[in-house]
């Protein structure tokens, strides 16, 4: 039986989840004017044209450049994670706030101010110059896009890992410890077996917006190579074909679907007793 | 518990005061939808004291934007400033509404050389607001050659110094400009050779930019850039190194003007406001305060010099040639889109 006090969300869900992406999905499968209901017609045309060689290419890059970022917010931060929860209750609260402090102002300002620390004259290359230094190339590159890309998801990593390294018992490290493990062995044997929910959640709480976004592309990589979140940006604001953006959304969906799928089949194989975050 | 139940007062009580507000403003009401950054604040607030018509601002960033909002529906506008080849295609698909040139007198203080353009040939639906030209802004530090051709874009000296505009039909423009064809052409064959010498300079392009391009301009951090005249005109300002120059195989002359969609639910305010936008003195102050050049010889007059006489804003007649208007691409959209997708993805 539902519970009464339930029916504001699934109303909430129904509203804002369910039917919008009933919309999409009826989009992504009819052409016809945008703008006119009356027009459309059932067609598998937008996903034909999306498995051509510039589409592809382009979402081969998104995943790519997705996963590189992935892959170095995890190794910067883990260890962030793992030294912030060695620290007193008190210490680590203020670090962690350290952390999210940022978070709490606009993702596009954080963004934009990276424009002018990177720029040819920006504040980096204007302090490099000083030095005596050849002024580096850092602005309107994938690198660029890269780093703006670290930059805002890395919270993403570290909290996740962060809440569940501090609710290890500590007594299983004690007996880690009785039982003659040294440290490395210990964090290989019991630390980081533990924390692999976290950082489950974590890998899927960056792969996802990685994967998706337009805005740092677009600002920090001077439109020169675009990712497919700029693509479904340009159907809709530009071309006004909102069938093929639908349809390009639709590709997108299914394939964190399927990242999701394995991190969570990889995440039971190794716990076993559910113990993610969500 | 005490706490709460006077938070709660107080929420209401602010509610209400909000609504009471609301009930006490019973002026009548014009939805104007204009382009980001677009407008001097203080003419609004000049012309709702005048009028007592109050004015709802809301701004897009592209025609296309403003389109799809108007063909969706839903929401009503009784004044847009939407470019050309827009008013073209709206004017064709019936989202307009003839004006009544009875409350816009002022129509005949704008210069009749902008008037009866290919969009509105029968100029009985827009106003022009500001006018301009797409050209070539140069950092005059690091360019020391004359600017006067396309072909300077693809010279490899300036390698990772270009700046091309992410707008699709402008960047195609100066690309097909540059081959000598015509910037509206509907030959997929030209467009495709268009693409090819964009292809060909993409190495040497630090970036396509849109509104991002002023401050990487202004900071001195590329040598040329393909920028509205209007911009120009800003930038110059802030950075006195910059000059603009406007091709000798032609170029885009572009109008924005002022039009009322057909789901205007104030028709007489609109027309108001559009009489008096295109008051000299009023004109005068918003050209001012944006930069863009006006197309109303007596504001132009009241202008501070260096706008007044500025090369840019305001070309001599002999430099206004070889010009072309944007067309509605209507049917080739797609075209545009693969090209676009094509060059960027590259």
């Amino acid at each position: 039986m539902m519970k009464r006090t339930s029916y504001p969300y699934l109303a909430w869900i129904l509203i804002f989840t369910i039917v919008p992406l009933f919309l999409v999905l009826y989009f992504a499968f009819t052409t016809g004017d945008s703008q006119n209901f009356s027009t459309f017609i059932f067609s598998l045309d937008n996903f034909k044209k999306f498995f051509t060689p510039i589409y592809i290419n382009v979402l081969i890059k998104s995943i790519n450049l997705a996963l590189v970022s992935t892959i170095l917010c995890l190794i910067i931060g883990y260890p962030i994670a793992y030294i912030i929860s060695r620290e007193k209750p008190k210490k680590r609260n203020a670090m962690i706030l350290m952390f999210v402090i940022p978070m709490w102002m606009n993702f596009l300002l954080r963004t934009y101010a990276w424009v002018t620390l990177l720029g040819r004259n920006g504040l980096i290359n204007t302090f490099v110059t000083k030095l005596g230094f050849p002024a580096l190339d850092l602005m309107f590159n994938e690198k660029a896009v890269l780093l703006g890309m670290v930059y805002n998801f890395l919270p993403f990593m570290v909290l996740p890992i962060y809440s569940v390294l501090t609710k290890i018992d500590k007594s299983l490290l004690e007996a880690s410890e009785d039982l003659g493990a040294n440290l490395m062995t210990t964090f290989r044997r019991v630390i980081f077996p533990l924390s692999l929910p976290g950082v489950i959640t974590g890998i899927t709480m960056v792969f996802i917006p990685a994967m998706s976004t337009f805005v740092i592309s677009s600002l920090l990589g001077g439109n020169k190579s675009n990712l497919i979140g700029n693509l479904i940006e340009q159907q809709f604001r530009w071309t006004g074909d909102w069938h093929f953006g639908s349809s390009m959304s639709i590709i997108l969906m299914i394939f964190i679907l399927i990242t999701m799928a394995l991190t969570s089949r990889f995440d039971k194989e190794k716990e076993g007793r559910g113990r993610g975050l969500w | 518990m005490k706490n709460t139940k006077v938070i709660v007062l107080i929420l209401l009580i602010s509610m209400l005061a909000v609504f009471a507000m609301g009930c006490g403003d019973d002026r009548p009401v014009i939805n104007v939808y204009n382009w980001g950054d677009y407008i001097d604040s203080d003419v609004i607030k000049e012309f709702e004291d005048e009028f007592g018509i109050k004015v709802n601002y809301s701004m897009y960033e592209t025609n296309e934007d403003m389109y799809i909002k108007l063909k969706q529906g839903g929401s009503s506008y009784d004044v847009v400033i939407p470019s050309d080849y827009m008013i073209e295609r709206m004017i064709n698909e019936d989202m307009l509404l003839k004006l009544d040139m009875n409350n816009i007198p002022n129509m005949e203080k704008v210069d009749e050389d902008l008037l009866y353009a290919d969009y509105d040939p029968t100029n009985e639906y827009s106003v022009p607001y500001m006018w301009g030209t797409v050209g070539i802004l140069y950092n005059t530090t690091m360019v020391d050659e004359t600017v006067d051709s396309w072909d300077i874009l693809w010279d490899e000296k300036y390698a990772d110094q270009i700046i091309m505009l992410n707008s699709q039909r402008d960047s195609l423009a100066v690309a097909l400009k540059r081959l000598g064809y015509s910037m509206n052409t509907r030959d997929v064959a030209q467009l495709e050779e268009a693409r090819d010498i964009l292809i060909d300079q993409k190495p040497l392009v630090y970036a396509y930019l849109g509104d991002q391009v002023k401050d990487t301009m202004i900071a001195g951090e590329a040598a040329l850039a393909v920028v509205y005249s209007g911009d120009a005109v800003y930038m110059i300002r802030e950075n006195p190194d910059l000059a603009y120059a406007l091709p000798k195989e032609g170029f885009n002359l572009w109008y924005d003007s002022m039009v009322i969609p057909s789901s205007a639910k104030n028709k007489e305010g609109a027309e108001a406001f559009i009489n008096f936008m295109t008051r000299p003195d009023i004109a005068a102050k918003n050209t001012d305060y944006i930069g863009y050049s006006s197309p109303i010889p007596e504001a132009i007059e009241m202008l501070p010099d260096d706008l007044k006489n500025s090369d840019v804003a305001y070309p001599d007649s002999d430099l206004i040639q070889n010009t072309e208007v944007f067309k509605d691409p209507a049917d080739i959209v797609d075209v545009y889109d693969r090209i676009w997708t094509e060059l960027n993805s590259h």
